[in-house]
């Protein structure tokens, strides 16, 4: 057949339709097939997991709990704090409040009450200024009784409402769209003229949190590397009946529950567990100073070190497996001794496995939450505990979110170095 | 005979055993010595004990008994990155990470030479096997013969004196073999390096080496320059395995001198033989003759010569040569090799003819 593109013509089927359009028919057929086939797949995914990502996400920078109030059983929507709004955008950041903006704030509250939503306002001023939700209950019960002056009437109600910090957080919420809980996710926080500016040092967490978990998570990491890359070499090398046999002893814990493993590292680790039992039995260790291993970062390292060593000898193996040992010997042969083999011949051949393990481990380790909170104690928590906390306990999810938010961009970030310096196509995951 | 006392030669293997389970030898009393600039073969089927013998030489496998001597000096002690010996794999073991460049250089490197002296030694080397323009590819987009190549332009580009090559061409294809056999050579004998080579190809071993060692159970069962290996082999194991081969078996009735006996077959017919493994009548024997000096031209054939009844099975047009098979005193698989000349006979399946060989080349064996 000649090259009929060549010529600038199009190339076409016997009987003259174009060659690329007959292509598509012939194949449309299948391709339709294969996509019926991954579709549930795809739904799950995308509603399982892309949307509620992408809603958390969202939840991170819009917090409509001062803008507008939903009703749980109608699901009617009213816009709320309407006045204030208005004052707000009438008087720029530094304006003192004025007899008007109190009686903005009253008008408001009687809105409020009448809603029943004084709580959930309340609530999201009180995630930038503590101790203000009971404010609003307590002012939206009495509000349509104040008389102007309102100025007055309200801060005979509670001095705090003079707060200029409470204007400015008041401020801000008028606006569902916010990214002050990215700033409070990295221990910032505006001052009353708008300026961000660190939070007190005692209140300062996450970006502790942040850092902690990082050089957690890298040792972490290291330290399974250390363990599994001998183990993974010895798999790798013995004759296949011994190694499966040792593969299961790998994947032993695969089978294990998580919350057993972690339960018997407390077992373990304890100062009235069988390690410290052991060395006082032994006598290596006096009854009265017991070692703490548990409930600090110690504990935590150990016992998810231990937890993750598979998703690091699993990549090692495979990629060791297929290593034929004649490499070593030519290069002993060549005239390499053993140690120059191993660092120029053999390592290099497994790096795209501890590329892999590594980011593995340290992706798990990151994110990691039921090893740390419960061994952790208080000083093994990481960041996803924090996470947690913030979802479970204090509620505040746009926090929460925001600290996710974080996390994964730190990832993300991370793998983006990975695959400039090493390069994505590199990694060999089995 | 397998030499017995090596004392004087390049490589010497003295009484060298071998055994992996403390149960079987691998390697029963081998007794070798190649001179300095041999093209020696080990040539035998897997299993055989070559690949052992090529192990311990290169020094991944230790001798469990007997001495290895290299340049007069014994090299059991010695680890494999100080012997000095260079060696093509069966699967090239070029490093994957390493373009071909780096890998010449790694040899050099790791003997500390300085980067001019290795660039131009890499340049040599590649011109040597005719790759110089491949230097920055990677292993992986070379075809299996370019990459047998550069294996082999590493193994001598530091220059050592002994080369150790593990069925080299092993996964290349027939005709790219053949070419690559040449070359092989050519260079062994242009650089003159002493080279082991394993293999259980018996053409590639008649047509490269100078000497082939066959292996058989551990022990090499002959070593000879290749013409006489398949002209002259010592026992039925050699004689099967070199070359195409026909067997008849037999007891031997009468002894003529040393150069002739009288063999009678299983089905009461004599023939002549040259008796090589037989010494007095009643001994049991396999006769071992070439299909190619058959002969059934009566006029060609001594006075006096047996001859047998052969009915011809089946003719087999082969281009260059005609190959009959015969059913020859019971024997169904006896062939016979004819050259496609112009008056050459071209038999029917069906005839029944008279064959007969010149004594010389019918040789009494072990049974």
């Amino acid at each position: 057949m000649t090259d009929a593109s060549a010529n600038g013509q199009l190339l076409t089927t016997a009987d003259g339709k174009p060659l690329k359009r007959a292509l598509a028919k012939a194949q449309a057929h299948a391709k339709r097939r294969a996509f019926f086939l991954v579709l549930p797949l795809l739904a799950f995914i995308l509603i399982t997991f892309v949307m509620p990502i992408g809603q958390m996400l969202h939840k991170s920078f819009y917090n409509e709990g001062f803008t507008v109030n939903e009703d749980i059983g109608s699901g009617v929507r009213t816009p709320i704090m309407t006045n204030l709004k208005t004052w707000f955008d009438a008087n720029p950041l530094g304006t003192e409040p004025d007899e008007a903006a109190y009686a903005a704030l009253a008008a408001d509250l009687v809105v409020l009450k009448d809603l029943r939503a004084a709580g959930q306002a309340g609530t999201r001023i009180n995630y930038e200024k503590s101790g203000s939700r009971s404010m609003f209950t307590k002012a939206a019960r009495g509000a349509e009784k104040l008389k102007p002056p309102f100025k007055e009437a309200i801060i005979k109600l509670d001095k705090d409402w003079a707060d200029p910090e409470l204007w400015r957080v008041m401020r801000d919420a008028t606006s569902a769209y916010t990214a002050n809980f990215y700033l409070a996710a990295i221990d910032r926080t505006k001052d009353v003229n708008g300026n961000i500016v660190n939070v007190e040092e005692a209140r300062q967490v996450y970006v502790k949190l942040f850092w902690r978990t990082l050089k957690l998570s890298i040792m972490i990491t290291l330290m399974t590397f250390i363990l599994a890359y001998p183990i993974a070499h010895l798999l790798a090398t013995l004759p296949l009946r011994y190694s499966n046999l040792l593969m299961i002893l790998v994947l032993l814990p695969f089978w294990t529950s998580l919350l057993v493993r972690t339960t018997s590292w407390m077992i373990l680790l304890q100062s009235q567990g069988v390690v410290n039992d052991a060395l006082v039995g032994m006598g290596l260790l006096g009854d009265e100073n017991r070692l703490q291993m548990m409930y600090n970062q110690m504990g935590t390292m150990v016992a998810m070190t231990h937890i993750l060593l598979p998703f690091m000898v699993l990549p090692l193996y495979s990629v060791m497996r297929p290593i034929n040992p004649s490499y070593v010997r030519a290069a002993r042969s060549l005239g390499a001794t053993s140690w120059t083999a191993f660092r120029r011949i053999y390592f290099p051949q497994t790096a795209p496995g501890i590329g892999a393990g590594a980011l593995l481990v340290f992706i798990l380790a990151v994110g990691y939450y039921i090893t740390p909170a419960l061994v952790g104690g208080a000083d093994g928590q990481l960041i996803s505990n924090l996470i947690a906390f913030h979802m479970q306990k204090s509620l505040n999810w746009s926090l929460a979110a925001a600290l996710a938010a974080i996390l994964l961009g730190c990832v993300m970030v991370l793998y983006w170095l990975y695959d400039r310096l090493i390069g994505i196509d590199n990694l060999k995951l089995g | 005979m397998p030499d017995t006392t090596p004392k004087d030669g390049f490589v010497i293997f003295d009484r060298v055993q071998k055994s992996y389970d403390g149960e079987t030898l691998v390697v029963k009393d081998l007794n070798l010595s190649m001179p300095k600039g041999e093209f020696l073969t080990m040539l035998g089927p897997s299993g055989s004990g070559k690949t052992t013998c090529l192990m311990m030489l290169a020094g991944f496998e230790t001798a469990t008994h007997g001495e290895i001597l290299l340049d007069g000096k014994p090299i059991n002690n010695i680890p494999p990155h100080k012997r000095g010996i260079g060696m093509v794999f069966q699967n090239y073991a070029l490093f994957p990470h390493m373009t071909v460049a780096e890998n010449l250089s790694f040899p050099l490197e790791v003997r500390g030479m300085g980067k001019s002296e290795r660039e131009e030694k890499i340049k040599r080397a590649l011109d040597m096997v005719q790759m110089g323009a491949f230097g920055n590819r990677r292993p992986a987009q070379l075809s299996g013969g370019q990459q047998q190549r550069i294996a082999l332009a590493r193994a001598l580009v530091f220059q050592p004196e002994l080369v150790l090559m593990d069925e080299p061409l092993g996964a290349l294809d027939k005709q790219l073999r053949e070419h690559m056999q040449f070359e092989i050579t050519r260079l062994a004998h242009e650089l003159g390096i002493t080279t082991v080579y394993v293999t259980h190809d018996q053409t590639e071993a008649l047509t490269m080496s100078d000497r082939v060692a066959v292996f058989d159970d551990g022990r090499i069962q002959q070593l000879a320059p290749p013409d006489v290996l398949y002209e002259e082999p010592q026992n039925s194991f050699v004689a099967q395995f070199i070359g195409e081969n026909n067997t008849l078996e037999g007891t031997v009735v009468e002894m003529k001198g040393t150069d002739r006996c009288v063999v009678k077959l299983t089905d009461g017919e004599l023939i002549d033989a040259k008796p090589v493994n037989v010494s007095k009548p009643g001994e049991k024997t396999r006769v071992s003759i070439r299909p190619e000096r058959v002969e059934f031209n009566k006029d060609r054939l001594q006075p006096g010569a047996h001859t047998l009844k052969a009915e011809v099975l089946e003719f087999i047009y082969m281009g260059d040569i005609f190959r009959t098979r015969l059913r020859v005193a019971g024997n169904d698989d006896f062939v016979v090799k004819t050259r496609n000349a112009p008056d050459q006979v071209r038999l029917t399946p069906g005839q029944q003819i008279q064959i007969g060989w010149l004594p010389g080349d019918c040789r009494a064996l072990d049974a």
